[in-house]
């Protein structure tokens, strides 16, 4: 069952002179896949995901996740639509610095509002549990390292329970081991609890772990792989 | 939106940044206590002057002014025709007296109509204090002294002697503090007093009063109306002023019109034009105090906003965050216009306790006004709709002030800031 269609992507940046960035990008991602996008640094990955993701409005084509065309929907309805069906992992990880991890990860949950405040608190924990981060639930994400943070914001995306959870480099600040630990939560999402996972990454270990690899070049498909049917090992 | 949610988030960065926010609230707070302060001592001046004008003000006044003539005298009998003028310099007024025609009567008449509280008659003449060689020119006022009591509640006024003394015995007065100064008396004492026509009398000084008005003090005395007549040598039915005191002050303008149509031979005054002067004062100290206000509270406005916006420039990131994982442009708005009416209301009411702190030492301060004012500290009005309003002028800046970053912080585009 097809989750997220994207149809003839097509992005320019006009700063410093207008340069076409994705040149027609079109896939479909099935549900419960754990899709890789690679490719060379500054090929277009994470504005593609930025498009995936909802956030980025000015492109052109059309983009579809969960038989809902996303085109022409207002700001305050992709923010919902993302709030509910999506979960983000960044490049750079980024958690509000003056909460506690915990209430990070509580935060859009409570935006959400689905749950009791227990009850999302219980949740997160849950989360933080998954990603062995719950020892360090209540201390403030500032004083967290750069790998602790990251895996913070893994919890965070998961909270909610999203169809889709897109990461930019997740593994990209951590070390080989803690990289092993996100994959392994990851495929699991992907596997047991049906949950898509979009991925950008360099770590070669985890596209070959993954159900399905794109490989990009300036702005466009330029391959896709199937590692685990043994096509084609990066 | 949940406006829970946002006010912890409101709360918590307010905390995190807290001398950001402390000094934002200071802003406000200077503002707020200042108005109050201002706002505070200003109507307690207006109070103050008003009411030690108004004690003494009649709110009707009716006198016969001494008028020239408009036309010319010579033209009663010589009509002018055609190109026959008559030319006439420096006319003189005709010699009359200033007495209102039955005025007596006339007293008992307005007395009887429902608006008035009552009517005081006066004769008022200028007189010369002899003070051996000098002579100090000042009034004397024939008083009712009843109504002179009941109206214009002279008998406050009166530092030494009793005002009822007037009635016990002939040729009595009381003198304003100032003129006893000049003229060198004090109580018991007997002062000459010679009129315009060049009557001359010897009074006793029975009393000693002070309105705080010093060119009333200096120059007043008061003694009956039968003591009056008799120094200028007129009838007992002989009365210059009739004051009259209306049940509210507020129609008195309306009142005199009306009665200026009845009585065309009268001159009538009501207290608005007669105190226009003091009118416009106060209305000027309003309006200085209300512009210094504003200026202040936009002051802190300006302080407000600025600090949001740096706020905002500061939280770009989390904004970014708060976006990306489901946060609508208007739970933004309400977290930063939380933030910013939160140091706003906390200003604002710390305001009020500091402003109230510092009126309340000033009005327990001694006024520094010399011996002639009738006050000891510094007149403060303690009006709860003062501070009233400065709860909401520091609610309603700090929503203005805040309101504009905070919808600029909704527009954040988070891509721009996560892409780095
Ligand atoms: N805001 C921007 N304005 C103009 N050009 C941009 C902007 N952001 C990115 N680019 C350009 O677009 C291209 C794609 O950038 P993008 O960030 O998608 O690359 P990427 O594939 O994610 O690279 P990396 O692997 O290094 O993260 C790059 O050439 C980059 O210079
Ligand atoms: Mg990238």
């Amino acid at each position: 069952m097809t989750i997220l269609k994207a149809d003839g992507i097509v992005k320019y940046f006009t700063e410093p002179e207008k340069f076409k960035v994705l040149k027609g990008v079109s896939f479909e991602v099935a549900k419960g896949e754990f899709l890789s996008i690679i490719g060379k640094s500054g090929c277009g990955k994470s504005t593609l995901l930025y498009i995936l993701s909802t956030m980025d409005t000015d492109y052109e084509g059309n983009l579809e996740i969960k038989g809902e065309n996303l085109r022409g929907k207002t700001q305050n309805e992709l923010a919902a639509f993302r709030g509910e069906n999506l979960g983000f992992v960044f490049q750079f990880h980024y958690l509000l610095p003056e909460f506690t991890a915990l209430q990070n990860v509580m935060m859009p949950a409570m935006k959400l509002g689905k749950y009791s405040n227990e009850e999302i608190e219980h949740r997160a924990i849950e989360k933080l549990k998954l990603v062995g981060m719950d020892e360090y639930a209540r201390k403030h994400a500032s004083k967290l390292s750069g790998g602790q943070q990251q895996r913070v914001a893994i919890a965070r995306a998961l909270v909610n329970d999203p169809a889709i959870i897109m990461g930019d480099e997740p593994t990209g600040n951590l070390d080989k081991a803690n990289s092993i630990k996100v994959f392994d939560i990851l495929s699991q999402l992907a596997h047991d609890n049906n949950q898509t996972i979009i991925t950008v990454t360099h770590d070669p270990d985890f596209a070959n772990g993954s159900d399905r690899i794109i490989e990009m070049e300036d702005g466009n498909i330029i391959g896709t792989h199937f590692p685990k049917q043994g096509a084609k090992q990066l | 939106m949940n406006w829970k949610l946002a006010f912890n988030i409101a709360v918590t960065h307010l905390v995190s940044k807290r001398r950001q926010s402390i000094i934002a609230m200071l802003g406000v707070t200077f503002g707020i206590s200042m108005f109050i302060i201002m706002i505070s001592f200003m109507t307690g001046v207006n109070q103050f002057t008003e009411d030690m004008a108004m004690d003494n003000t009649p709110h009707v006044r009716i006198y016969k002014p001494i008028e020239l003539e408009d036309k010319k005298i010579i033209s009663i009998d010589n009509p002018e025709k055609g190109n026959d003028w008559h030319v006439l310099l420096h006319q003189r007024p005709k010699n009359e007296l200033p007495k209102i025609k039955n005025g007596m009567m006339l007293m008992q008449q307005i007395e009887s109509m429902p608006e008035v509280l009552g009517v005081a008659p006066q004769i008022s003449s200028q007189v010369f204090f002899n003070n051996g060689p000098v002579q100090i020119p000042g009034t004397i006022n024939g008083i009712d002294v009843k109504k002179q009591k009941e109206l214009f509640a002279l008998d406050k006024k009166m530092d030494y002697g009793d005002l009822d003394d007037l009635l016990k015995g002939g040729d009595v007065i009381i003198i304003g503090k100032g003129l006893a100064k000049k003229t060198n008396v004090t109580l018991g004492d007997r002062v000459s007093v010679t009129t315009p026509e060049g009557n001359n009398l010897t009074l006793k000084i029975v009393g000693i009063f002070s309105y705080g008005i010093v060119s009333m003090d200096e120059s007043r005395c008061y003694a009956t109306l039968a003591t009056v007549q008799k120094i200028l040598g007129k009838d007992p039915s002989y009365v210059t002023d009739l004051n009259i005191k209306l049940k509210d002050i507020d129609g008195a303008r309306a009142f005199a019109a009306n009665l200026a149509n009845q009585l065309p031979e009268a001159h009538v005054e009501d207290w608005e034009t007669a105190n226009a002067s003091l009118l416009a004062g106060t209305a000027i100290r309003n309006i200085m105090t209300f512009v210094v206000c504003a200026t202040l509270l936009v002051v802190a406005g300006f302080g407000i906003y600025n600090i949001m916006n740096m706020n905002i420039v500061n939280k770009m990131k989390d904004i970014a965050i708060l976006k990306a994982t489901g946060f609508q442009g208007n739970d933004i708005t309400g977290i930063f216009l939380l933030q910013s009416l939160m140091i706003g209301v906390a200003g604002a009411l710390l305001g009020l306790v500091i402003g109230f702190f510092i009126s309340y030492l000033l009005s327990i301060t001694p006024f520094p006004a010399g011996e002639f004012f009738r006050i000891k500290t510094f007149p403060v009005n303690f009006n709860p709709m003062h501070y009233l309003t400065g709860v909401m002028f520091g609610f309603l800046t700090t929503l203005f002030a805040g309101y504009f970053p905070s919808k600029r912080a909704s527009k954040i585009d988070p891509v721009s800031i996560i892409r780095g």
